[in-house]
């Protein structure tokens, strides 16, 4: 420490600017010597000078041994008492008196405020304690920056003495001139910045970033590592995108303008143009080097390496659409797809289609005409092989029927045993071979049927494929489902094996439909008028239709539409997991299997839906609440169950449904009264009581005379009555 | 209950009913009749010409029925009214050879039948079974009352038959029209109406009138038997469709925006906004509700009794432009873009069903009066006629070189397809069969392409409105020969016709009675039954209609003792148990029977070995 003091001091003596602070030091250093005097005083020095060797610059308390008339305050001790030696109590007299206490009261507030922290001496600042310290000050004084004086470095005052006066005016002026452009650049920058056209700043964009692609092709030209630098600095931007998602619609203007988005165009596009900004930034970028293999064969490739602006640009030119940039991964499969047509038509075109987005939808139904005329031409090849006339078309349009009717069977049986399904997948291969050899004209006619995913899958269904063809073939005609039925039992002894039969029962139902639902086999018997009318030409274009329909999938939709329904009008569970009750809960966690089972209310299943069996119908379930508000809802007395009762209102009784005696008859009142008859009131006699009816008969027993003839007849009429 | 009578065959023309007398006419018909029916058995005496169209309304129709009254002569033997009191004496001595009644075929009293006796009851009370055994005497007696009525249906239907091997489709129009009466034959006409463009038409409910509307405006009704016109207007705005209300003195017409109803002097009653862009109309005459499908989408139902708007119902299916009604249950069929028909009640907001009937779009739907069978045609120029009873699956199918734009039932099930400028007629083999797609039964070219096709009721007559007018077929065999002078005349007056309306009037059946099966609103409603009687148990406590436990009679002279109570109670609970018992054994033997059964072959030595 004390080494370092000296280098120090060595140094501060070298500058003679600061020559000023050293007085103290030396002052400091003089005390020290007036001690040498005594031995034992040096003893004490040596103790403390060995004491303060720990670094920490102790402040020690002088000893006072000598008497003197001066006693400074700072050298007061109390060692002698024990305890510290508190400054109020120097102030305090032997006695107390009032005067002195408020001297007191504002010591001890002036104590209990901090102390103001003096600046440290420069001196102390300036002293370098560690390596680096020094390094930094060796620096500095080797510059001879100026450290008090800031103006101007010595060697500027240097340069400035040996620079002549024109020179520096020159000097001066170009400097000036900088300055201006500066202020000049900047202001106009503003102005740039303040102009609200939004072609001009995207003219101004696509500029850019044509530059920026031109800058960085020639830099992957002159120099690939600086190249290879900007690419990360881009991947760079991305990873910082996607902590950010300063691009998502989160922000502040985001939120805005999705609220104006409603009733604004612009808004609506700015927001699908961050949006689409936000997807390029998180866009993955290619590496250079992987992508250099594919460099050569596509240019469009080469677009990733560019910087986002340019991908920018280039999404302008694509749209925002996302779906767009899949037509990129895309292309590289086509190729191969368009080199068997037959195979994979459809798909093709497809992306034909998308690809050639540009070229509108002109160009798209050129495609698809084209692409009908090719399947038709290589139909009409198979068919010259085959079976020639109209049978034949009967055929290929009921085949289609079938296959529809597979799908829709295999859907069922999906649906039935899924676990199932690996199986099937695996014997898929299997089964178009087979099919293949089965019935190979009508494969050739139909290749877009085969590629079709609901195809023959599995081999009971080929099974019934053929016999579908061995029944067309004997060309049963199909009337009625009943009818059906009946035919194709007979038919069964051709492959009369028990346990085909078994399997049928199970599909009883989708058997029975794909019967009913092909056409009638027999050849077309038109009419006069009406075959002058079917010519090939006619023919031709009943073909393109169907071909044109067999694109959009009616089926599925409908079996998708009919599963929602029944989703829809399956009884709930109820659930009454509490998450996170007696357990950890919080964002991403699930309630335990075990406790969501031991709360979960199982409804019980309704009845059967009345469609279950019936894969082209969806029938509602739901009760029709204005009607049920009219019908019977009680159940009369004698009957016990609803049944009995429906018996006796069956029949309906309006005149509209019943001859006029009939209506007559079932309407007719039960008492039919002449009108002028009186109707007497109502007697226990009447009603059946014997006891009670005494009182009426008495009177008409006691004076049997008094009765007129009328009134015998009326008596006579209640017992008739 | 039926919302659509068949017109006719069940109901006799109540007004032309002859009093019933006290006494009986001696019957000589069954001899007579036999060689009437002969001599005018079809196409016999008319041998230059084959075929010979039967126009249904000649009075000297003979009834093919009666012979076979006399072929079948098994009579119901159970009511005892008609039961024959055995040989009677008259004043002079002579017995009558036919005393009694007339006897009626089980055949024909089969069809009036409503109960089905073969569905099992559950077992009732005594109470209840006189109660049931009642009504099935009643209803007994009045199916043999309607079966003896038929007799009153003096008029038939004809078809026309080929020579053998020759087809009916290739007889012209012209030959028919040739072979007919006069009468019959003014029923063949064609307007020409090359101006206003192709026209939609619809007739009255008694067959009577007219209405044409032509895309260009013009709309016109005539009493077409006539020819008489009763108004012609140009309304100046494309129509879309024409409808007659309940009576011809209403004509709604959908315009290019709303919908206007005019009355028989072409005078516009009223513009109803609410019904706006219509593509179709249908009219429930039981109802008295007009139903309008919408290019938006929409399917209203609005009530022109009362002029309310009874349902707005949203198909969510895009633009609506084929519709049809079903005559038996008042259902609407509405057809779709993506292959399937759906069908509509006011009373829900969903469809009753949706059925999956084509690959393309649904061209057109018809449904037939009976309601047992619909014939849809579609893009993908397929002709399918469905079951509509329950399953909803095809019963045939066929395609046709052009797919079929316009299809119609006629009252006897024939069908009605119009093919470009074509029209082609199926017939089946019945009413209740459903019109067999393998030959047709007529065809027609007209002058323009085919805009609407409507049968006439009670005319053997198709009315086709084609791009060159308006074109009036004879098509034999057609309608319904016999009509209800009650409900629909077509030679009533207007006083008859006020009358009516009043009566059909107070008889409206409300609109949320529509559904696919109206036979179930005279069922229990069930599900309500079941929650009152649970409320019910719930609110007392116990179940009121429960059996009572058994509780042993107190007896005397010691017999009553705690011990022999028990005792009694024991036994009575010990037989209830070993009948439980007993009924479960037996049923566990039918099961194995059930199961044994099936397996059929003679059961092998070997077979202890299968596993």
């Amino acid at each position: 420490m004390s080494g370092s003091r000296a280098a120090e001091s060595l140094l501060a003596l070298s500058q003679q600017e600061e020559l000023e602070d050293l007085p103290k030091d030396d002052s400091l250093s003089s005390s020290e010597d007036e001690g040498d005097s005594d031995g034992e005083r040096k003893h004490q020095k040596l103790l403390e000078a060995i004491s303060s060797l720990d670094g920490k610059n102790r402040q020690k308390l002088a000893e006072r041994s000598e008497a003197s008339l001066k006693v400074s305050e700072f050298n007061v001790s109390s060692e002698g008492s024990g305890e510290k030696l508190v400054l109020s109590d120097l102030l305090k007299p032997i006695k107390t008196s009032s005067s002195v206490a408020a001297v007191k009261k504002q010591l001890t507030r002036v104590k209990s405020k901090k102390t103001v922290e003096l600046p440290l001496h420069r001196e102390e600042i300036e002293r370098a304690r560690t390596p680096l310290e020094q390094e930094i000050f060796n620096l500095l004084h080797k510059n001879k920056q100026p450290v008090t004086d800031p103006l101007l470095t010595p060697v500027e005052k240097a340069s400035l003495k040996a620079m002549s006066l024109e020179e520096a005016k020159m000097r001066r002026a170009e400097l000036q001139r900088a300055r201006a452009l500066q202020s000049y650049y900047e202001a106009r920058a503003r102005r740039e910045k303040k102009i609200k056209s939004k072609k001009y700043h995207k003219v101004l964009k696509k500029g850019k970033a044509k530059q920026a692609l031109k800058d960085f092709e020639k830099l992957r030209k002159v120099n690939p590592a600086a190249a290879l630098e900007e690419l990360e600095k881009l991947e760079k931007a991305r990873m910082m995108e996607r902590m950010s998602l300063k691009h998502q619609n989160s922000g502040k203007w985001a939120k805005s303008k999705a609220i104006m988005a409603r009733y604004d165009l612009e808004a609506r596009q700015a927001m699908q143009e961050q949006l689409a900004r936000n997807k390029e930034l998180t866009q993955k970028i290619q590496r250079a080097s992987e992508s250099e293999e594919e460099e050569e064969g596509a240019g469009e490739e080469g677009e990733p390496l560019v910087p986002d602006v340019v991908n920018e640009v280039q999404a302008k030119v694509n749209g925002p659409n996302p779906w767009m940039f899949r037509n990129q991964s895309s292309d590289a499969t086509e190729p191969e797809i368009q080199e068997d047509p037959d195979e994979g038509a459809e798909p093709a075109g497809h992306e034909a289609s998308e690809s050639e987005d540009e070229e509108g939808p002109v160009a798209e139904e050129d495609i698809l005409l084209k692409e009908f005329e090719e399947r038709r031409s290589l139909r009409q090849k198979s068919g010259l092989s085959g079976p020639v006339g109209s049978p034949e078309t009967k055929d290929s349009s009921s085949q289609e029927v079938l296959s529809e009717l597979r799908a829709l069977a295999q859907k069922l049986n999906k649906e039935n045993h899924r676990s199932g399904r690996q199986e099937v997948s695996a014997a898929r291969t299997g089964t178009i071979l087979e099919v293949q050899r089965d019935e190979p004209a009508e494969e050739q006619e139909e290749p877009l049927l085969l590629q079709r995913p609901e195809r023959a899958q599995t081999l009971d269904e080929l099974e019934k494929l053929g016999r579908e063809g061995c029944l067309q073939n004997k060309e049963l005609p199909r009337a009625a489902v009943e009818g059906q039925r009946l035919k194709t039992n007979p038919n069964n002894h051709l492959g009369a094996i028990p346990k085909e039969k078994k399997r049928k029962e199970q599909m009883i139902d989708l058997q029975n439909l794909l019967t009913t639902k092909s056409p009638s086999v027999k050849s077309l018997a038109v009419p006069t008028t009406v075959e002058e009318l079917e010519d090939e030409e006619e023919r031709d274009q009943r073909q393109m239709i169907k071909e044109a329909f067999a694109g959009d999938d009616v089926i599925r939709d409908f079996l998708k539409e009919k599963r929602e329904a029944v989703e829809a009008s399956k009884p709930k569970d109820v659930d009454l997991t509490l998450p996170g009750w007696g357990e950890w809960g919080g964002v991403g966690l699930k309630p335990s299997a075990k406790k969501r089972r031991r709360f979960l209310i199982k409804t019980p299943e309704g009845p059967p839906r009345k469609d279950k069996n019936l894969p082209n119908v969806i029938l509602s379930e739901q009760r029709n609440i204005h009607a049920a508000a009219h019908q019977v809802r009680v159940l009369p007395y004698p009957f016990t169950h609803h049944q009995q009762f429906e018996r006796t209102i069956q029949t309906p009784i309006g005149s509209t449904w019943n001859t006029q005696r009939a209506f007559q008859k079932l309407t007719a009142p039960k008492v039919v009264t002449k009108p002028g008859h009186i109707i007497k009131p109502i007697t226990a006699e009447d009603v059946g009581y014997r006891s009670s009816s005494r009182s009426d008969l008495s009177v008409v027993q006691r004076n049997p005379k008094r009765l007129s003839i009328r009134h015998k007849k009326q008596l006579k009429q209640n017992s008739v009555d | 209950m039926e919302t659509a009578p068949k017109p006719g065959s069940d109901v006799p023309p109540k007004k032309d009913r002859p009093q019933a007398k006290r006494k009986k006419p001696r019957r000589y018909w069954e001899e007579e009749t036999t060689p009437t029916a002969a001599g005018a058995s079809p196409g016999r005496p008319r041998k230059q010409k084959n075929r010979e169209p039967r126009p249904q309304k000649s009075k000297s129709a003979p009834i093919q029925k009666k012979p076979r009254f006399s072929r079948k002569p098994q009579v119901l033997k159970k009511p005892q009214e008609w039961k024959s009191p055995g040989p009677q004496r008259s004043l002079s001595g002579a017995q009558d050879p036919f005393a009694g009644p007339a006897p009626v075929p089980v055949e024909v009293v089969r069809k009036f039948r409503r109960i089905d006796k073969s569905k099992k009851l559950p077992p009732s009370k005594s109470k209840a079974q006189s109660r049931l055994e009642a009504a099935e005497a009643e209803e007994e007696e009045i199916s043999v009352k309607a079966a003896r009525s038929e007799l009153l249906l003096a008029e038939e239907p004809g078809f026309l038959e080929g020579e053998d091997g020759e087809d009916t489709a290739r007889i012209r129009q012209a030959d028919i029209v040739e072979a007919v009466d006069i009468a019959s034959a003014a029923k063949h006409f064609d307007l020409n109406l090359r101006q206003f463009g192709p026209y939609r038409l619809n007739y009255s409910r008694t067959g009577r009138h007219l209405a044409l509307g032509g895309r260009r405006g013009h709309v016109a009704a005539l009493d077409w038997v006539t020819k008489k016109l009763m108004c012609e207007i140009n309304v100046m705005e494309a129509v879309r469709d024409i409808r007659f209300l309940h009576s011809e003195a209403l004509l709604a017409v959908a315009q290019n925006r709303w919908l206007h109803i005019y009355d028989n002097q072409g005078i516009e009653l009223h513009c109803v906004r609410r019904c706006d862009r219509i593509t179709r109309l249908e009219f429930l005459p039981f109802h008295f509700l007009l139903a309008t499908a919408s290019e938006t989408g929409f399917l209203t139902y609005l009530d022109v009794s009362v002029g309310k708007i009874v349902a707005a119902l949203n198909a969510r299916a895009g633009r609506l432009d084929v519709m049809t009604q079903n005559p038996y249950n008042a259902v609407v069929h509405l057809g779709h873009s993506n292959g399937t028909v759906s069908l509509w009640s006011p009373a829900m907001k969903e469809p009753l069903a949706k059925i999956l009937c084509h690959r393309g779009g649904v061209r057109a739907v018809a449904v037939d009066p009976t309601g047992t069978h619909m014939a849809t045609s579609g893009l993908d120029h397929q002709l399918k006629i469905f079951d509509l009873r329950g399953t909803f699956q095809p019963l045939s199918a066929r395609t046709l070189p052009q797919g079929a734009g316009h299809l119609a039932f006629s009252q006897r099930g024939l069908l009605a397809a119009g093919l470009g400028d074509v029209v082609n007629i199926w017939a089946g083999s019945g009413a209740a069969s459903g019109p067999s797609l393998e030959r047709p039964y007529l065809t027609h070219r007209l002058a323009g392409h085919v805009h609407g096709l409507q049968f006439c009721p009670f005319e053997d007559v198709l009315g086709v409105g084609h791009s060159g007018g308006v074109t009036s077929m004879l098509v034999p065999g057609a309608a319904e020969p016999n009509f209800d002078g009650l409900e629909s005349n077509p030679y009533r007056s207007r006083k008859q016709r006020q009358e009516w309306e009043v009566k059909a009037l107070l008889e409206k059946v409300p609109a949320e009675l529509i559904c696919l099966d109206p036979r179930a609103l005279a069922e229990v409603d069930v599900v309500s039954l079941e929650q009152e009687k649970k409320e019910r148990i719930e609110r007392l406590g116990y179940d009121p209609e429960a059996k009572a436990p058994f509780q042993p009679k107190p007896k005397q002279k010691g017999r009553s003792s705690t011990a022999s109570l028990v005792k009694r109670k024991k036994k009575v609970m010990d037989e209830e148990h070993r009948d439980k018992v007993r009924q479960s054994l037996k049923q566990q033997q039918q099961q194995k029977q059930e199961k044994a059964k099936p397996t059929g072959a003679r059961p092998s030595a070997l077979d202890r070995f299968v596993r």
